[in-house]
């Protein structure tokens, strides 16, 4: 397969078509407009439905329709969107309704501005609706791998019927590297619930809603999500290490930023000092099983984020007190500086 | 013996939800009546509100689904682009439909989306107990409008039908109530019209049905459709705002 040079965004967009996404419902946004512009020109030369939505909001429950009515369904969008989908997410997890949500992150909170941002962690990985539940959430460091998780996260929507949210920011969405795109593969995914207009053939009518008056209904829907929930946390973990068995001092970093975090580390060997990162590739279920490579007299656990501290929390969780927990983070999309951040690391170790 | 009537097989046999007097019943059956008689019972897909009718996915023996308040026309819009070969309708309160759905109503009408709207408008928020909406009248008391709604306050009440009439993408847009027998047999003509308007992929329709509220009007079922037609129908009035079929 011949490799092309892809922003991405566009990369984004054609692997959804090549995993076999029928419809898209959007919303323009920056910094993730070349998705959709890709998805306008392109999805419909595969035979599949582009429309743009009045609305962040009125996307989610186009998404709602047609993913209820058993079609392979994607939207994007950029964080401010996100907040306005959130409703439409927590509906679409009641619900049961399989799709893929692409949030090409920008810096916050309110309007913000258009440059790369991690401040959407919580409410992309927590559930930013009211209820129970998380989101199966995937972050591409490299343009393949934007090809690769969105992909990924389609099968994993259908299997757990449930969205799941690849989380990228405006470096992913913008930056061009060379990259494959499978060809568009047709899903003939089997979809015995969804409400698609076959109840007389079926027997019976299927109802798509969002609704439990009965307590002891809506509980046994909870539980069923959260059933679904532990599955994806059990058997969807996925993360890179690098070096980390040997390190004295392990970094934990996903997407744009772990990109700066492996700058780092090439310092840090020139320099002989052991360094090592742990790169969540699932944002949610976190790769809590990772931190037990790292070495017992290890002198630091450091969170390197483009945001004010978020995953952090969770590394506090998996360390769990094993070994200090450090944060650099910068805000405003404003890049993390590899040399702070070998620097800090430095200071910690001559601190010893 | 000879069946001169029966329940249409487009409903259940769950048992109604609604409140005395109310005429949600009848209006489910018009639309089920007709997704028989024009033969597309066996594609149509329904999306209800939230509100009173957001159990009507019991109700409707056809698939189903229930969309978050106001948000029904944007639902039916994924499901008809997912299936534009099936008949989908929404069914919406005037709470969900006037207030906090009016950009999803107004962009499916706006898109000519090809779905058929039931817009049933009882001037009042009838689930959660009987607070003011967009379409209650002037001077009409509701829970949050103790002494009776104030145009100087928050306006006078929305014409959903005469705002739609006058977008392009509306092909056919009617209003009229059940409250009595004759009204009864207009509505349903009208609700066959707003759906050969689908079948014929001609965009969207809406048929507005005035409704009644006893339990939160605080009338007897038959002071109720009384007040309809005195109150209501003076400034929501009955009859065809827009007709390209």
């Amino acid at each position: 397969m011949a490799k092309k040079l892809m922003k991405g965004n566009e990369a984004i967009a054609a692997a959804a078509i090549s995993a076999g996404a029928t419809h898209f419902f959007g919303y323009p946004i920056t910094p993730q407009s070349e998705l959709i512009e890709y998805m306008a020109r392109e999805l419909p030369k595969a035979g599949g439905c582009f429309l743009q939505a009045e609305s962040e909001v009125a996307a989610s429950y186009m998404v709602y329709g047609a993913g209820g009515a058993g079609a392979r369904v994607i939207t994007s969008t950029s964080s401010p969107g996100l907040a306005l989908k959130q409703e439409g997410l927590t509906y679409m997890i009641s619900a049961g309704i399989p799709c893929v949500v692409v949030n090409i992150s920008r810096g916050g909170p309110g309007l913000g501005n258009i440059l790369p941002a991690q401040s959407d962690y919580f409410m992309c990985t927590r559930g930013g609706g009211n209820g129970d539940y998380y989101h199966p959430c995937f972050a591409p460091a490299s343009v393949q791998e934007c090809v690769d998780l969105v992909r990924h996260a389609f099968d994993v929507a259908d299997k757990y019927r449930m969205p799941v949210l690849v989380l990228g920011d405006g470096m992913t969405g913008q930056m061009m590297e060379p990259c494959e795109i499978p060809p568009r593969q047709e899903v003939k995914a089997d979809k015995p619930w969804a409400a698609d207009g076959n109840h007389v053939a079926r027997g019976e009518h299927n109802r798509i809603n969002a609704m439990d008056l009965q307590a002891d209904v809506l509980e046994a829907k909870n539980e069923d999500i959260q059933r679904r929930l532990k599955e994806i946390a059990e058997t969807e973990v996925m993360y890179e290490t690098v070096d980390v068995e040997d390190a004295d001092i392990v970094f934990v970093a996903y997407g744009t930023s772990s990109r700066a975090v492996k700058n780092v580390l090439s310092k840090a060997k020139a320099e002989g000092l052991k360094m090592g990162l742990i790169r969540p590739i699932s944002l949610w279920p976190f790769p809590t099983e990772a931190f037990d490579k790292i070495k017992k007299d290890c002198k630091a656990v450091i969170a390197v984020e483009q945001s004010c501290g978020q995953m952090v929390e969770d590394v506090r969780l998996a360390v769990l007190g094993r070994w200090p927990v450090e944060f650099y983070g910068r805000s405003g999309g404003n890049p993390i500086i590899p040399d702070d951040v070998l620097k800090m690391a430095k200071d910690i170790l001559g601190g010893k | 013996m000879a069946v001169v009537y029966k329940k249409s097989e487009a409903l259940t046999d769950a048992p109604l939800t609604y409140c005395p007097g109310c005429t949600h019943g009848i209006i489910h059956k018009l639309v089920a009546e007709t997704l028989v008689e024009l033969g597309v019972f066996d594609r149509a897909i329904g999306v209800g509100p939230v509100g009173c009718s957001a159990l009507c996915d019991f109700f409707f023996a056809c698939d189903m689904f229930i969309a978050a308040h106001g948000r029904a026309p944007a639902v039916a819009t994924g499901v008809k682009r997912a299936h534009p070969d099936k008949i989908v309708f929404t069914y919406q309160g005037d709470g969900d439909l006037a207030s906090i759905g009016t950009a999803e109503v107004v962009h499916a009408a706006h898109r000519g989306e090809k779905i058929t709207t039931i817009f049933v408008n009882n001037a009042i928020y009838g689930m959660t107990g009987g607070q003011m909406a967009p379409t209650t009248l002037v001077g009409q008391k509701a829970t949050t409008a103790p002494e009776g709604r104030s145009e100087e306050h928050c306006g006078k009440p929305i014409r959903m039908a005469e705002m739609l009439a006058t977008i392009e993408g509306a092909k056919f847009v009617e209003r009229v109530t059940v409250n009595s027998p004759a009204n009864v047999r207009k509505a349903k003509a009208a609700i066959k019209k707003a759906f050969e308007c689908q079948i014929e992929g001609k965009g969207f329709a809406m048929v507005e049905v005035l409704s009644t509220c006893p339990t939160n009007w605080g009338y007897s079922p038959v002071e109720a459709l009384r007040w309809l037609d005195e109150n209501m129908v003076p400034y929501y009035p009955l009859g065809n705002y827009k007709n390209e079929l």
